[in-house]
Order: structure tokens, then sequence, then C-alpha cells
């Protein structure tokens, strides 16, 4: 790549390559944000919002917007944090999320940016809704109670597994993940349990069957690291792969 | 009842007929289901197989528009009209007294599979409701004996060809007309104007006019055309945004169905700016019955050769106009979500930059304007910059058509020079007793009568032409509680906080409507407000909470005496939760119920 420049963050400078979003130079310069839409070399999407950040004193997706020479970018600030649980919370109401019980817990993303961000319970009401579950695929349990709508399945399964097996149906908070056969199974989609949309799941929504509870409490990933570490040494390990 | 076409022949030809693009996925699931009456898993399958395309993206657009369902409605599909305008003139009594006379409940399909009547967002005749759509096609101007017409017609099964016209009549209602509605245009001036003086002479009149947006955002049009000029790209295209969504917004309507010339001439213009070649109008769903009219319109352009090749006999002067169909979703409005819909998709709004002067439409630049600036732009042409900056003031020149309706006795469109006081509106439209004025539709700015003398322009009171008006009767709390309800039902769904911020807001409105309100509720709704507005992803979110916020720092007694405590009171509610176990008992006695002790 060429060119190169830098802009502040939180009042550090950060270095840039040409073409590079806020979210993977930070990254890269080991500042974490966090995000739960956005995976490192994924197309961006900017649909969570959580890693929302002020550049120039207005606010934009720090995985969508291409970093430029001289910006001030600040995101670890008082204001955007509390915005940033707000956002976690809301994720958490509009599901039925059941991180006690959930085979995910202690490795999904979700429940990891609800420690990072310091939620305690969501302070809104919860909209209990009636999402299916869908246990007809031999390998892939899809359940939509703990969908948060990333579309990363939707991403990894079009632009990588080359099978378009998911999208997202519905509007507003009747938004739904469907999947691509007839009768809306995910029996009578060509998804394979080693797809990458399966491994990309950042919560409990796609899992893989008799996988679960294989790791005891206590030395789950996240049990072991928090979030914003994990998420640091991931994208360097993708980095190293040559993806970056 | 007339015949229901095969599937495969439906699919067959709406596909054929639109080359089987997948870009055209929007018109042909409106083509499919109105020969079928509903979208049904196999017309989607064969779609998908006859587009070469996932039937999981079919299934995606099929299911984002209102106007598309799965389940037949019917032989007749009735929408009524929901936003708060059409509420004060009766909609809810007259969706009541419909579904009486046809004996159904509001939702629901007949028992005999004839008739579905169902309540739809703001469908563009404030200022002659209550109204609604019939198959699509507006019935405006509804009370009783029109309703016993129309149910009478109904349980004929005539088909809607041979309903009496009177029933279809829109009337244009222009109660003030200005250089825009008032002076003639004589079709091909503004062309000729251009060819004569030269495309670079032409934007620098219209950057002279300094003529900006009249959707509601006033960004400055000949920034956007200079900027789609400059732009490289293989094809370009003019969009005209005819999606007039925004509730109490008709003045489009107008232009469309009177001067559709006008804006025709000036899409053409801008292709001759830009250097398009092609031209989409991005026509709402509701406006169906206007259609023909336009389409008539394009083929006599056509034929006096004011569109397709060698345009006034110009080498190379080549544009074409084609029309698009909405299916029902305000946030197609959006430029880019728009587009997003142009192309067979859902109406979601695009991550932007790029905007659409350089990557728009598959890809292309793009230059997309509203209807009304289409309209100043080809005036422009004819009679110059000066002309325009003659009207108005320094930073909103020239004239903006205003939709007034509700507490007036003149309700109808309005052309006034920018500037013109709430007072002055007010006054010309006969509202005698009014309390507040909603300009710009819900996502605007509620101006109270403590206000009055405040003006419309871009620097104090902008608007994209809505001017609701509510007298001191009406309850303002639930004029802001209506516009929640629209947000929420009309939020695409595509980032967090919008998805799930104005559902939470509209679920507080409803709470303290119950009665169920505290303090507590009053600062969960402000801190909605303060993350909808600073972290959405578009105009929809940042501005879905400014009915609440403004009636709410306006009007408070309205929200007061709402609460119940001026502590906590939970939304659970320990009698609703019964309410299905006294469904299955067939109980509603009162021992069947908890009273819940009073405060």
């Amino acid at each position: 790549m060429s060119g190169a420049g830098a802009f502040t963050l939180d009042g550090m400078a950060i270095a840039y390559r040409e073409g590079e979003t806020i979210m993977e130079a930070a990254t890269e310069a080991g500042v974490y944000i966090p995000h739960l839409c956005h995976q490192p070399g994924f197309k961006p999407h900017g649909s969570c919002k959580l890693c929302t950040v002020s550049i120039n004193g207005r606010n934009g997706a720090a995985c969508t917007v291409r970093a430029q020479d001289g910006m001030t970018v600040l995101n670890n600030t008082p204001e955007l944090n509390d915005s940033r649980r707000a956002l976690t919370e809301m994720l958490f109401v509009e599901g039925n999320h059941i991180c006690p019980a959930c085979e995910k817990s202690g490795e999904c993303q979700l429940q990891a940016v609800g420690y990072f961000v310091g939620m305690m319970t969501p302070r809104f009401d919860h909209f209990f809704p009636a999402r299916d579950l869908d246990a007809s695929h031999p390998e892939v349990l899809l359940d939509r109670n703990r969908c948060i709508l990333c579309e990363l399945c939707v991403r990894a399964s079009r632009d990588m597994d080359g099978k378009d097996v998911f999208a997202i149906g519905g509007r507003g908070i009747r938004s739904r993940l469907i999947v691509n056969s007839p009768t809306g199974l995910l029996a009578d989609t060509n998804l394979s349990a080693k797809d990458k949309a399966v491994a990309v799941c950042p919560v409990g929504a796609i899992l893989v069957k008799r996988r679960a509870y294989e790791t005891p409490i206590g030395r789950r990933l996240y049990d072991r690291q928090p979030i914003s570490e994990v998420a640091l040494e991931e994208a360097k390990t993708l980095k190293g792969k040559g993806h970056g | 009842m007339p015949r229901i076409a095969p599937i495969s022949e439906a699919v067959g030809h709406s596909v054929e007929r639109h080359g089987a693009r997948p870009s055209h996925l929007v018109q042909i699931l409106r083509e499919v289901q109105a020969e079928l009456r509903c979208l049904p898993g196999p017309a989607l399958d064969e779609l998908a197989r006859a587009l070469r395309t996932p039937r999981v993206r079919v299934e995606s657009a099929a299911s984002f528009y209102h106007f598309f369902h799965s389940q037949s409605h019917g032989a007749y599909e009735i929408l009524f009209s929901d936003n708060i305008i059409d509420q004060m003139l009766g909609k809810r009594e007259m969706m009541q007294y419909l579904c009486k006379l046809l004996w159904l409940q509001p939702g629901k399909l007949s028992e005999d599979g004839l008739v579905f009547v169902e309540s739809t967002s703001d469908i563009g005749m404030g200022d002659q409701g209550p109204a609604a759509l019939v198959n699509g096609h507006v019935l405006p101007s509804l009370d009783e004996s029109r309703l016993e017409l129309v149910a009478g017609l109904i349980r004929d099964q005539k088909p809607l060809a041979r309903w009496p016209r009177m029933l279809f009549e829109v009337a244009d209602n222009v109660r003030k007309a200005g250089p825009l509605l008032g002076q003639a245009f004589e079709p091909g001036s503004a062309l000729r104007k251009v060819l004569e003086q030269g495309a670079e002479r032409t934007l620098a009149e219209l950057d002279a006019s300094n003529l900006r947006g009249r959707g509601g955002a006033g960004f400055k049009t000949a920034v956007k055309w200079a900027s789609c000029r400059r732009a490289q790209g293989s094809e370009k295209h003019v969009v005209c945004n005819a999606d007039e969504g925004e509730p109490g917004t008709f003045k489009d309507r107008v232009l469309l169905q009177s001067h559709a010339d006008l804006v025709f001439e000036g899409m053409t213009l801008a292709a001759r700016v830009i250097g398009a070649s092609h031209g989409m109008v991005y026509l709402r769903g509701e406006y169906l019955y206007l259609l023909e009219q336009l389409e008539a319109v394009l083929a006599r352009r056509r034929k006096d050769g004011l569109l397709g090749k060698g345009i006034l006999g110009e080498q190379g002067f080549d544009f074409d106009i084609e029309i698009h169909l909405g299916a029902g979703a305000y946030i197609c409005g959006e430029e880019s979500a728009l587009i997003e819909s142009l192309e067979g998709r859902p109406g979601k709004p695009r991550n932007r930059p790029p905007y659409p002067d350089t990557f728009g439409y598959l890809g292309q630049p793009t230059g997309v304007n509203n209807v009304e600036t289409f309209a100043c732009a080809a005036k422009i042409a004819v009679h110059g910059g000066a002309w325009f900056v003659g009207m108005g003031t320094p930073a909103s020149t020239g004239s903006k058509l205003m939709s007034v309706s509700g507490d007036v006795k003149r309700p109808g469109v309005y052309e006034y020079p920018f500037g013109v006081s709430v007072k002055q509106v007010l006054s010309d439209c006969g509202a005698g007793n009014a309390q507040a004025v909603q300009v710009g539709g819900p996502s605007g700015t509620c101006v109270s009568w403590r206000e009055f003398d405040r003006r419309i322009c871009f620097e104090d009171v902008p608007t994209a032409g809505a001017f609701m008006v509510f007298s001191r009767d009406r309850d303002m709390f639930e004029v802001a509680r209506n516009f929640a309800h629209f947000f929420a039902h009309e939020s695409c769904g595509f980032c967090t906080p919008c998805r799930v911020g104005t559902s939470l807001l509209r679920n507080h409105m409803d709470k303290l409507a119950a009665g169920k309100g505290s303090a507590y509720d009053m600062v969960q709704m402000k801190r909605l407000m303060h993350i909808m507005l600073t972290m959405s992803h578009c105009g929809l979110g940042h501005t879905a909470a400014n009915p609440v916020v403004q009636t709410m720092e306006k009007f408070p007694d309205a929200y007061e005496r709402r609460l119940r405590n001026l502590d906590f009171e939970p939304a659970f509610d320990l009698d609703g939760a019964l309410q299905t176990a006294r469904l299955i008992t067939g109980r509603d006695d009162e021992w069947a119920h908890i009273v819940s002790k009073q405060p």
C-alpha cells in the first residue's frame, strides 16, 4: 500500500496506511475500540454502532470511516462509553439472551463486550420477542433468540463461503435472520458446520451441535482474557496469516 | 372475482418484461403481487430461479417493504392512512365503519377471502383525508356515504376499473401559487436555453441562484451537479426522489399531477449538465395513481423530441426516463436507501462517503434531487439565477411549496417566498386557534404558539414542505405518540440505536398513554433520545426522537399530567398478563381481573 499519515486518537498519534479505517489503524496501534459487527478481514458494515467515535467533533463508526491526516478522534470518553453501554443493553433487551445457560457463555462477544463496557443490567424494558429456533440441520443449530443482526454470517457466507446461506429479512424491530431455502429451514440449505459463516457468529445464535460446554468455566476464552486483549491478538494473528 | 394467474405465468411475464435484471426486483415483486394478490413462497422460488439470484435475497426484499405480503389480502386490499392528520379527520371512525359494513376486523382477511382492511403510514392526502388506498389506488375524502358505496362495490365484486371515477378524484388544492405553480411553463424552453448557452453557463446560473435541495437537507444543488459532472463513470444517472413519505407532505404530488413537464424538464436539464443518459423517477408506491398520466407525459415528450436520442435535434444529447415505484418504505426517501431500492434490495442507507454524486446507482455517478428541486432548476434555466435570488432570503433563495393540513379552514398547497413567517401562513390558511405547527413533518420542528413569529427558511425553521396545524383542543402528547409509532414502524432496522431505540421510545409513550408513566420513564426517554441522536446511522434515527423531545420541552403539561407516580412505575402489566388466560377460559368477570390500586 502506498501513502501514509497520522491522526490522533485520544491525544495519541496513530499512523495509518492509505485506505485504512480508523478501526484498522487503531487495532494495529494496539488500541481496542469496542465492536460487534466488525471483524478483521471482513467488509466494513457499521450497523452495531458500538465502535462509534468522535471524529473532529462529529460521531462516526470507526469501522467504516477511513483514517485521514490530522483527524482528531476521541474514543475513550465517558460520554461514548456510556452510549456504548446503552447500545449493548439495547441488544440484550431486543432479543432473548440466556447467558447463564448459553453454550456460548464465556466465548460470546456480546457478553464479553457487556463486561468491557461495564454493563450491570439492561436498564431498558425487555421486549421478550417470539423468535424461531431452527434445529433442523444435522450439525448446526440456529437460535434467532440470541441473534444480534450483525450480518457477519451473511457476509461470510456470501463473500467467503460463496454460498449465500443467510440474509436479513423483515424490517425494523422485526428484522430477522433468514436462510436460503424454500422451506425456510437450515437443513435445506447447503450450509456446512465447517463454513466461515458458522465460525464467525459472535454470539450463541449459530452453534455447532454436540460441542456445548466443552471448556470448563474459568478456562473459557473470555474467562482468561478480556475481549479488549483477545480482539487485538486475534487481529495480529490474522495479519500474520497475510490478511492485513 | 377475477382469475388469479398461475405463479409461473405471473413470474415469467414480469421477469421477461424487465429483461431478467435482478436490479428490477422491487418492480418485479410489485407486478407479481398484483397478479397473485400476495408473494407466496413458491413465487419467490420461481423468481430466484428466473433471476439467477439466491432465493434469500429475493425474500429479503420481499419481506422488507410494507406493501408486500406472503399471505393473500384478498381481491380488495384497503389501507387507511394513519397519520395524525387523518386521525383528526376521523380515520379511526371511518375504518371502523367500513369494517362494520363488511363484517370484518382490521388486519384480518375476511372469511370469504374477499377483502382486507388495515392501516398504513401517511399516503400524502393530508389536505383531503381521511384517505385510503384500495389495491394501491387512492380513495380521498372518505366519509360514511362514500364508504357505503365502496362496501357495496366490494360486495358486488365490481372490478376496480368499473368503480365510479369520482371516488378516485384527487384535487390539487393549490391555495396560493407563485413562480412554480402559477406561471405557465413551455415544455422544452429550459432545454433550448441550455443548448443555446451551454452546460457550463447553465451551471453558473444555477450556482448564482443559490438553489438548495427542497427535500429538506438543503444541500446546494449546483455543488451536487458540478461534482457529478466532474465524476468519472461509464454511465451517469439522474434520479428524481419522488418518495414523498414525510407525513404531512403532499406538495410533490401536486407538482407531479399538474406540472410533470417542469419536473421532467429539470431532470433532462440535469442530464445535460452532468452528462447522464439515463434517468429514473422513484415514485412512492402510494402515488401509483399518477403512474399512467406520468407515462403519458413521458411518451409525449419523446414524441416532441424532448426525450430520447438527439434531444431537440442535438447530436449526442441522449436521455430517457423510466419510472420505478416504491412499495411502502419511508426510509427510501433517504437518497442512498432509495438507490438500494432502485437496485432491487431492501432500502437500507449505505455507508457514506462515498456519496451518490460519485458512487450512486449501480456504482455510477448519480445526481439525486427532490421533485421540487428539479422544477426549480428548470425555471432557473429559463429565467436565470438573478431572478431566483430576487425571491426569499439570502441563504434561502426562491419559493417554497408547503403542504398545509390539520386544523385549518383551507388545507392545500401554498407557495411562498422563503422567509415567510409561521404566523402569515396560519392567517392565510385560516387557522384561528392554533396551538402548534409541526413544520417539516415528524422529523422536523414543532413550533409552539409562543414562536409563531419564526420564519420558514434554512436559517430558522427549515422544511421539506409539511405544515401540520394543531388547534388548542388537540393533545400534543398524542401527536408525538403518533409520530413515535410512525418511526418505530419505518425504522429500517439496520443500526442498533434506531432499530431498538424507536421501539423503546414508542413503548414508553404507550406506557404513558396508558396512565402508567413515571418520572423514571421521562429520564429513560431522554437517555434514549440522546443515543438515537448521536449514534444512529442516518437521518431517520437522528431525528426520530425529535417530536417527543420537542413536545416534552414545549408542552411539558401534556406529559406531566400522565405520570402516575413521580418515582417509578413498572412497565409490566399484571392484569394484562392474565389476558391469555381470560381468552382461554372465556371469562371476563370481575374475579378474572386484578384491579390495580389507585395512586
